[in-house]
C-alpha cells in the first residue's frame, strides 16, 4: 500500500442508507447511496426489518457502483472499514458482514468503527485534516450529541447528548403535527423560509437555571414538540387557520437556538477554537446560518461539510479508516461484533 | 472446481468447502452471534484445506427460510464474497439440505423438515426420500413436494405432523412432532453438495432470501384504516 495515501472502501448500513464510500488517504474518490427512504415513507418513519432487507438488496450493486465510479479495482483497495455502531441491529449486522467477507476475500485488513466518530472524520475529506481538538455536534434523527475531539481515530468524550428525543426525531414529529411528509427536516426547512421566526416563542429545553447547572451540555427536544403540537391543536380548536410556516420557522428557531448556544458554550468552557457540525440536521439552512453567525461573533472557525456528506454515508466511515491506516493503528479482529448501543468513546470495535 | 458454502438460517452458523480433494467444514452453534462467526469461519476453512480465496470458483447460500437478521448475514456474506472472487454465487432451500442429511436415516418413505421460526411458529416442508434407480437402492434422494411454508405446529395437518422430522421443530415442541429425526441444523457440507449435484444437473440456483413473512409493520394508511 502506499503508506501516505491508503486506499480505504467504508461501509455504511447504521440506519436507512445503504452507502460504500471510496476514499484516498484525505480525498474522496467517491461515495455511493442507496437509500430505503421512500420505502419507510410509507410507515411515516423508519421501519428496522425494511431498511435490513434493503441493506441486502443493495450491498453488491452499491459496491459496484461505488468501484466503478471511484475508478478503481477492488484488489487495490489497501483497507475495509465499517460501521460496527451504533445504530439499528439488525441493519448493522449486513454491513459488518458484507466488510467482513470482502476483508476475508481480498486478504485486507478490516477496521469496525464508531458511526459517530465518523460524522467527525468526513469533513476531512471536505476541508482537510481536522484541527485538534475540534468539538463536534452531531445532529440527526438518531443522534443530538456534543462531543470534545482530541484525536478522531482514538479519543472522543462526550460531553452532553439528548436526554430524550434526537433532534431530527423532534423535526419528524412537528412535520407530522403540519402535516408535512417523512422525513421531516427537509420540509420544515422549505416551509419555514416563508415564516416568522420570532412568531411564537416556543421552550427552550434545559436552557435555564437548575437545568444548566445539571444538563449544560444535554438536550431536551421532547417538551418542544410537544408545546407545539398544543400549540397548533389549540388554533384548530378556536376554528383558526394553522400559520403553517410561521410555527415551522418559530420551531426550527427554537431549536437551532439551543444547538448553537449550547455547542458555543462548550468551545469556550473548553477552549476549543472549532466547531464542527454534521448529522442530517446540519442539512438545515437555518442552524447552519445562526451557527455561522454565532461562531463568527464568538471567534470560531465552524465547519460543517455539504449536505451530501452530513446525512449518513459510506464516505464518511472510509474516511475515518483512512485515519485509522495513516494514523498506525491495529486493524479490528474478524470476529468483531454489530453493536447496536455502542458507546461514543469508543471509536474502534 | 472449490464450492464455498455457507448457511446461517438454524443455530448452526456453519461453514464448509467442497471441491476435488477438498472436504472442510467449521460450524458453530449460537443462535445469535452470525455476524460475528462467518468470516472468522470462513478463514479457518480455507486454512485447514490449505486454500486461499482466490481459489474458490462458486459460493453457494442457504436461502432459508430462517430467522430474519442471521439469515442475511449468511446471504449478504455469500454475495460479496462471491462479488468479490469474481465467481457465481448459488442459492439452495436450507430445508433441503435437512431433508438431505436425514433421508439416509428413513429410508425410502416421505418426511417433514420443521425448523424455529420463533414467535411459536415452525418454517416447514414436506419431503419424499427416493432411490435414483433400481440398481442402486443405498443411493437416495430426496424431493420436496411442498414449498416451504412458516406455521403454527398445530396448524399442520396431523398426517404431516406424524411424519419423521427433521429440525429443531420437535425438540421445541415435542407433543406435536412426536416422530423427531436427530437432524437438528443445517450443515453446510451438505449444501455444499447438494449444489454440487443441482449445478452438475444444469439447475439455476437463484440466491433469493425466503422470508416468508412481510415486516411487521403498519403503512399509515393501514394504521388510518383501524
Ligand atoms: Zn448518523
Amino acid at each position: 500500500m502506499s503508506a501516505d495515501q491508503p486506499l480505504v472502501l467504508g461501509f455504511e448500513t447504521s440506519c436507512d442508507e445503504t452507502g460504500v464510500g471510496v476514499v484516498r488517504g484525505e480525498t474522496l474518490l467517491f461515495d455511493a447511496i442507496a437509500s430505503s427512504v421512500d420505502e419507510h415513507a410509507r410507515f411515516g418513519g423508519v421501519v428496522p426489518e425494511v431498511a435490513s432487507r434493503a441493506h441486502l438488496e443493495a450491498m453488491v450493486p452499491t459496491i459496484e457502483r461505488a468501484t466503478r465510479e471511484a475508478g478503481i479495482r477492488l484488489e487495490d483497495v489497501d483497507a475495509i472499514a465499517v460501521t460496527s455502531g451504533p445504530g439499528l441491529a439488525g441493519a448493522l449486522m449486513v454491513g459488518v458482514a458484507a466488510a467482513k467477507s470482502l476483508a476475508v476475500a481480498l486478504g485486507k485488513p478490516l477496521y469496525g468503527v464508531n458511526h459517530l466518530a465518523s460524522h467527525v472524520a468526513v469533513d476531512i475529506v471536505e476541508h482537510g485534516p481536522l484541527p485538534e481538538p475540534t468539538l463536534a455536534m452531531l445532529v440527526s434523527g438518531g443522534h443530538s450529541s456534543l462531543l470534545l475531539v482530541p484525536d478522531v481515530t482514538h479519543d472522543i468524550r462526550s460531553l452532553g447528548s439528548t436526554i430524550d428525543d434526537a433532534a431530527g426525531e423532534a423535526f419528524d414529529k412537528v412535520a407530522r403535527v403540519l402535516g408535512l411528509p417523512f422525513p421531516g427536516g427537509p420540509h420544515i426547512d422549505r416551509v419555514a423560509r416563508e415564516g416568522d421566526r420570532v412568531a411564537i416563542d416556543f421552550p427552550r429545553g434545559l436552557t435555564t437555571g437548575r437545568d444548566m447547572e445539571r444538563y449544560r451540555f444535554d438536550f431536551s427536544f421532547s417538551g418542544l414538540k410537544t408545546a407545539v403540537s398544543r400549540w397548533v391543536q389549540a388554533k384548530e380548536a378556536a376554528g383558526e387557520p394553522v400559520p403553517v410556516a410561521d410555527v415551522a420557522a418559530s420551531f426550527q428557531e427554537a431549536v437551532t437556538d439551543v444547538l448553537t448556544r449550547k455547542a458555543i458554550l462548550a468551545c469556550r468552557e473548553h477552549g476549543v477554537q472549532n466547531l464542527q457540525i454534521g448529522g442530517g440536521v446540519a442539512a438545515n439552512s437555518r442552524l447552519r446560518a445562526m451557527a455561522q453567525e454565532r461562531c463568527d461573533a464568538a471567534g470560531i472557525t465552524l465547519r460543517v461539510p455539504r449536505p451530501g456528506l452530513c446525512t449518513d454515508n459510506g464516505a464518511m466511515v472510509a474516511a475515518l479508516g483512512a485515519q485509522m491506516v495513516l494514523k498506525g493503528r491495529t486493524p479490528s479482529e474478524l470476529d468483531l461484533p454489530a453493536d447496536s448501543s455502542m458507546p461514543v468513546t469508543l471509536v474502534q470495535a | 472446481m472449490l464450492l464455498l458454502a455457507i448457511d446461517t438460517s438454524t443455530s448452526a452458523i456453519t461453514v464448509a468447502l467442497r471441491g476435488e480433494g477438498v472436504a472442510a467444514s467449521a460450524t458453530v452453534l449460537d443462535a445469535r452471534g452470525h455476524s460475528e462467526h462467518v468470516a472468522p469461519l470462513i478463514e479457518r476453512c480455507l486454512a485447514s484445506a490449505g486454500r486461499t480465496p482466490a481459489e474458490v470458483t462458486g459460493v453457494v447460500v442457504g436461502n432459508g427460510p430462517g430467522p430474519f437478521t442471521g439469515l442475511r448475514v449468511g446471504i449478504v456474506t455469500g454475495l460479496v464474497f462471491g462479488h468479490a472472487r469474481g465467481v457465481p454465487v448459488h442459492g439452495v432451500c436450507s430445508l433441503d439440505a435437512l431433508a438431505a442429511d436425514a433421508a439416509p436415516l428413513v429410508g425410502r418413505r416421505e418426511l417433514l423438515v420443521a425448523t424455529d421460526a420463533r414467535r411459536k411458529e415452525v418454517y416447514w416442508a414436506r419431503y419424499a426420500v427416493e432411490t435414483v434407480d433400481a440398481s442402486t437402492p443405498e443411493r437416495l434422494v430426496t424431493r420436496r413436494l411442498t414449498e416451504p411454508a412458516v406455521d403454527r405446529p398445530a396448524d399442520l395437518p396431523d398426517d404431516v405432523r406424524a411424519l419423521p422430522t427433521a429440525g429443531r421443530g420437535p425438540v421445541l415442541f415435542p407433543d406435536l412432532f412426536p416422530h423427531a429425526i436427530g437432524v437438528l441444523d443445517v450443515q453446510a457440507a451438505t449444501l455444499a453438495a447438494l449444489a454440487e449435484e443441482r449445478l452438475d444437473g444444469g439447475e439455476d440456483m437463484p440466491v433469493e432470501p425466503l422470508y416468508l413473512r412481510r415486516p411487521d409493520a403498519l403503512t399509515t394508511a393501514e394504521r388510518g384504516a383501524r
